[in-house]
């Protein structure tokens, strides 16, 4: 009686002590966006989300940054999806689980935390001189495209990974060759897996500074581009700008506030639809 | 009933088998006929399911898997390189341990092995799907609800589901690889009478760990040990009067 009774308070105090950690995690988030949220909500309006700066950017909007963003993720996402999704597919699928393979892994998990910094420099040597590309769209797109390959093959592995081997063995037996039983029985139930990492990826990669301030960015640009091959202004870049590099700081500090709420509901919508994504997939296969 | 009045359909001639450097079947020789069940019994891990699988080649598929010797198919080696391993798995089919429906509906799941060869029309897909249902002794089960999901079937209709699907590629060998270890023995019985019902058609290898189940249900019994066939021959022979002595101490339950 006595040892059952020292076993609930034990138990009452574990899940009081998780129940803290997490309402600590969330209080710091909820505190977080309120703060952006009240100090810059006053600074959104239409005009805000649809019009270029102003008067060296102390007044007007954001728009082409966000329209900068929305086309350099683009960019980001056609090189990072597919070919990460391929290159998943291979290394679970294909390859043989051999010594070099097993390099390619670590060397995969080694390339995500490689800072991001270091990928703008090396797109500034790759992309910018070797190729070519100039500082432009196309540059930065790719060399967050490069920065965000090494979370979609993992996320997407490790959605292979669930599928159980009774659907690929199945198909099999059934006379399916490699790929038709991959084609029709693995990626189906994969997809929905492989589509939440990689958006989680392309939501990390919008908003990232380092990358595209040698190898796009522009700190203003008085119109929108007209290539892949121009320069662009981007929200993370902007709010760097405005919090940090601005001759009248303390005078833009609301539009710094408010283009850093944008740029988080932007995020946040992104991952959303991420889940949607999944639930949706996920629904229609079960 | 005689061996030598039966046609063989498919045969292993010193077969070995080796996992990377282990050696997990030795010299292993066994024939099934046509029209005809074989039971393959024996301990744990003695290779019965490791031989069932090299006859459709799905050891192909492990890493540091090495097969030596010879498996026939209507006397043709299935390992010659000629030999499409695609087709060879279409024509020998295969029902696994755990029931593996695919998360896909009853119809689909039935209509798979045909679709992936290229059957597009909707007529023949139903008719081969209400057969192959029939086949398994499914169809008045679920023949109201084949746009279900096959989850939604209990463990033993989800095994002859399988059954189902793997009869719908019109195959001539069916392996079964304890296809009753993981269902209850009310389901289990369904799918012996199922077996019994199918050998009319096909030639049925069956790998069970239940001796009761192979006494039951096959002609022939293979009996293996270690990665050894201990003893081979006909059922009622090898559970009355085994030659071997390991035979007899193991289908008298003195070990296992």
């Amino acid at each position: 009686m006595k040892g059952s009774t020292k076993k609930k308070v034990i138990q009452f105090f574990g899940f009081f002590l998780l129940r803290c950690c997490l309402f600590l995690v969330l209080a710091v988030l909820l505190l977080f966006l309120y703060d952006i949220g009240s100090k810059g909500g006053g600074a959104i309006s239409w005009e805000f989300l649809s019009t270029a700066p102003r008067r060296g950017m102390t007044e007007g909007g954001i728009y082409p940054a966000i329209i900068g963003t929305f086309l350099v993720t683009m960019i980001t996402a056609v090189l990072a999806i597919p070919l990460g999704m391929c290159a998943a597919i291979y290394l679970n699928e294909y390859a043989k689980q051999s010594r070099l393979t097993r390099l390619i892994r670590l060397s995969i998990r080694n390339l995500s935390g490689v800072p991001s910094i270091v990928y703008g420099l090396f797109g500034v040597i790759l992309f910018v001189n070797i190729l070519r590309f100039g500082t432009s769209i196309l540059s930065a797109g790719l060399t967050l495209g490069l920065m965000t390959l090494p979370w979609t093959i993992t996320a997407s592995e490790e959605a292979l990974k669930t599928i159980p081997n009774s659907y690929r063995e199945g198909a099999l037996a059934l006379g399916a060759t490699k790929w038709q039983s991959i084609r029709t029985n693995v990626l189906p139930y994969a997809i929905p897996g492989m589509l939440t990492g990689t958006v989680l990826g392309l939501a990390r990669a919008a908003g990232e500074t380092a990358p595209i301030m040698f190898t796009g960015a522009a700190f203003f640009l008085p119109m929108l581009p007209k290539s892949l091959g121009d320069q662009f202004m981007a929200l993370p870049y902007h709010l760097f700008i405005m919090s940090t590099q601005h001759h009248a700081i303390v005078q833009v500090r609301p539009l710094a506030y408010a283009t850093a709420l944008v740029l988080i509901v932007l995020v946040l919508g992104l991952n959303m639809t991420a889940v949607i994504v999944r639930y949706r997939l996920r629904r229609k296969h079960r | 009933m005689s061996a030598e009045a039966l046609k063989i359909r498919m045969e292993t001639r010193d077969l070995d088998f080796y996992y990377g450097s282990k050696k997990a079947l030795d010299k292993v020789n066994i024939a099934c006929y046509e029209n005809r069940v074989t039971a393959i019994i024996g301990p744990s891990g003695c290779g019965k399911s490791t031989f069932i699988r090299t006859l459709n080649r799905m050891n192909d598929v492990i890493a540091g898997a090495r097969v030596e010797g010879t498996i026939l198919l209507d006397g043709r080696d299935i390992r010659l390189p000629d030999v499409d391993v695609v087709d060879l798995r279409r024509r020998v089919g295969m029902v696994f341990q755990k029931p593996n429906p695919f998360p896909k509906s009853i119809f689909d799941n039935i209509a798979y092995g045909l679709r992936i060869n290229g059957m597009r029309d909707k007529k023949r897909l139903e008719a081969v799907v209400e057969g192959s249902l029939r086949g398994a002794a499914l169809w008045d089960e679920v023949k109201d609800r084949l746009d279900e999901n096959a989850f939604s079937l209990s463990g033993g209709q989800q095994q002859r589901l399988c059954i189902a699907r793997a009869l719908a590629v019109e195959p001539e060998v069916i392996l079964f690889d304890e296809p009753c270890s993981a269902i209850d023995p009310i389901a289990t019985a369904k799918i012996e009478d199922l077996i019994e019902t199918l050998k009319k058609r096909y030639t049925v290898v069956i790998v069970t760990h239940n001796m009761q189940q192979a006494a039951r249900v096959s002609d022939f019994t293979a009996f293996m040990m270690l990665g050894e066939l201990v003893e081979f021959g006909v059922t009622e022979k090898i559970f009355t009067n085994p030659v071997n002595k390991l035979t007899e101490d193991y289908i008298t339950g003195r070990f296992g």
